[in-house]
């Protein structure tokens, strides 16, 4: 047996195999399918209903509403009118309901943990990675077949390591991985392979700090991104009331056999600087000081990406006792209501608001460019994972990607700001 | 890059069904060569470019017109069933909204040729029954107005006799594309699961 990498052991599970080969092509029996308004019953249901089948396994399925909520016209009326009504007739045990952004509602709700095999119908799905699942994004129709059939084949992917050693400084956090790697490795580096985070740095990251650099692994053109399972993460499983799982504990060895990565690339966490993305790519990265002065219009703090609790304490830090400057919008989308409750409860809301933030709902929002958006020339410095022209705005809007770090440091300044100015 | 699109009058000679149509995927001998307009779209298309996120609330027909519309006003306009894309790295990087593979598909695109795809497109065009053809060499297709493929090995012919080389593709995702894509795939296996029950 050749030596297995964690995405390996995971995908072997999942095929019914003891081991797999990279290269070889596989089918995969699915645990978890998740899909959102937008990719879900929309399509799902006429393709079903035209096919005559059913849903092989409703226990395993779970929708989230979160891309056109709140419905801000008529045609997002319909999308979720048809996501309610399917679920209603299809009795969906597992429906989230303008709960928050899938990729975290999902986890949060117990769904997704280690040794688990999921897709999900958003390119963001690697998310799941974070908690020792291999989980990853497919199209509806793709979607369609694993709803019918409860499997999806898979070419077996190289691992390619990302290995932080050392210690993050204050005021820089995981995007600022994240933008480092995509900025060196380009928006498809990852080549479609599986990505495992490893070292110290990573080790030392809470549960929401390593959602975000799964989250992310999307941009780096990843299939997956993975973090071992270990103390941090059965912690806060327990914490969570996640009931034990296929292959929990101890069962199943989750590290990495030695030699089973493609390669390893290795990062000093102590050495990097808050990372800026430049319009209109997220591979657009480059050490925030080149673009330190830019005037901004909007602060964003939003999506899956960058506006779980974490974020929101993160800039809480930079905020407290603080007013962002006169002009600036600093808008705020807590991921999920869970983490807003909790953002709420500890006084991190009350300190956004008294800096001037406007709290919007909890959903995708400005990021996914489906509804609301920036405006014409606009500049924007934003906690989202996605820039592309035309996105969340016209094709003038400039948006800036950061963290939520720095884009709270640049809504107190009213330009790009290194948040280490401006923090105690 | 982006060039304007096909000159006047390249037109393929076999002209293209209104039908979507996967390229003609045959022996290399048997079949007569068909010929295929092509366009050329530069690197880095991603899914918002294909299919815009604004537009995202209506059908496949409402998208289409959308499509490349930040990049190459003329693409969705002028692009004919039948035609290909030769594009540069990276062709449809992004998000996993497979309505990117399927406005090409209703716009008739009979394949897409570039050096590398985002894995999720990937997929995604397989799914709809869109051909999609790695060519590390895709970058010498520059300023080609034609070109025809063939398989068995799989590669692009040239009208000056060139021929460039393909990456293959495995035959169950060539069988993919060719039957339409996976649901007339699944409604085949459907209909043989009920047919072994009668």
């Amino acid at each position: 047996m050749t030596a297995q990498s964690l995405a390996q052991k995971l995908i072997a599970r999942a095929a019914g195999q003891a081991s797999v080969r990279v290269g070889e092509i596989v089918t995969c029996r699915v645990d978890l399918a998740m899909f959102h308004d937008s990719s879900g019953p929309r399509r799902l249901k006429p393709m079903l209903e035209d096919l005559g089948a059913t849903i092989w396994d409703k226990s395993r399925v779970v929708l989230v509403m979160d891309h056109y909520v709140p419905e801000r016209d008529d045609a997002a009326r319909r999308i979720v009118r048809i996501a309610r009504d399917w679920a209603r007739e299809q009795q969906l045990p597992h429906v989230y309901d303008s709960q928050g952004i899938c990729h975290v509602v999902v986890p949060q709700h117990g769904h997704i943990g280690p040794g688990l095999f999921c897709v999900g119908g958003d390119s963001h799905s690697p998310t799941g990675g974070a908690f020792g699942a291999y989980m990853f994004g497919i199209g509806s129709t793709e979607m369609l077949g694993v709803v019918v059939t409860g499997e999806i084949w898979l070419r077996v992917p190289r691992t390619i390591a990302m290995h932080w050693s050392g210690r993050l400084a204050a005021g820089v956090c995981a995007k600022d991985m994240m933008l480092a790697m995509i900025a060196r490795f380009g928006m498809n580096g990852a080549d479609y392979q599986a990505v495992e985070f490893t070292g110290d740095a990573v080790r030392g990251l809470s549960m929401q700090e390593r959602m975000t650099l799964c989250n992310m692994s999307a941009e780096l053109g990843a299939q997956t991104g993975l973090v071992a399972p270990d103390d941090v993460t059965w912690q806060w499983l327990r914490e969570t009331g996640v009931a034990p799982l296929p292959g929990d504990g101890d069962a199943m060895d989750w590290a990495s056999d030695p030699g089973s990565f493609d390669v390893q690339h290795d990062f000093d966490a102590a050495a990097l600087s808050p990372q800026l993305a430049a319009p209109h790519s997220p591979a657009h990265g480059v050490p925030l000081a080149a673009h330190a002065d830019t005037r901004i219009d909007v602060a964003y703090i939003g999506a899956c990406t960058g506006a779980k609790l974490d974020d929101l304490r993160f800039a809480a830090q930079v905020l407290k006792g603080r007013r962002v400057a006169s002009g600036v919008q600093f808008l705020v989308a807590p991921a999920s209501l869970k983490d807003r409750a909790q953002a709420e409860a500890e006084g991190t809301m009350q300190i956004l608001t008294d800096a001037g933030a406007v709290v919007l709902p909890s959903a995708c929002g400005a990021c996914a460019g489906y509804g609301d958006s920036f405006a014409e020339g606009q500049t924007v410095i934003s906690s989202t994972a996605r820039n592309f022209k035309g996105r969340m705005g016209p094709p003038s809007t400039q948006v800036y990607l950061g963290s939520a770090y720095t884009v709270a440091a640049s809504a107190l300044r009213g330009r790009i700001t290194d948040p280490r100015e401006v923090m105690a | 890059m982006s060039d304007a699109g096909p000159p006047q009058g390249a037109k393929a000679p076999s002209g293209g069904s209104a039908a979507h149509e996967v390229a003609s995927v045959g022996a290399n001998s048997a079949a007569p060569m068909r010929w295929h307009t092509v366009w050329h779209l530069g690197d880095d298309v991603d899914t918002d470019a294909l299919a815009p996120g604004a537009y995202m609330q209506l059908g496949i027909e409402g998208i289409a017109p959308h499509c490349m519309e930040n990049r190459d006003p003329a693409f969705a306009r002028d692009v004919r069933p039948g035609d290909v894309i030769v594009a540069g790295r990276n062709f449809g990087i992004g998000s996993s909204r497979e309505q990117a593979a399927a406005v090409l598909v209703h716009l008739g695109v009979a394949a897409v040729i570039a050096p590398s795809f985002g894995g999720l497109f990937f997929r995604n065009a397989f799914n709809l029954g869109l051909l999609l053809l790695t060519c590390p060499e895709a970058g010498s297709l520059q300023g080609q107005p034609q070109l025809a493929i063939e398989t068995a090995p799989l590669r692009l012919a040239l009208p000056d006799g060139r021929v460039v080389a393909c990456e293959p593709v495995p035959d169950f995702l060539l069988a993919m594309a060719q039957a339409g894509g996976l649901l007339p795939q699944l409604r085949q296996r459907l209909a043989a699961q009920a047919s072994s029950r009668l």
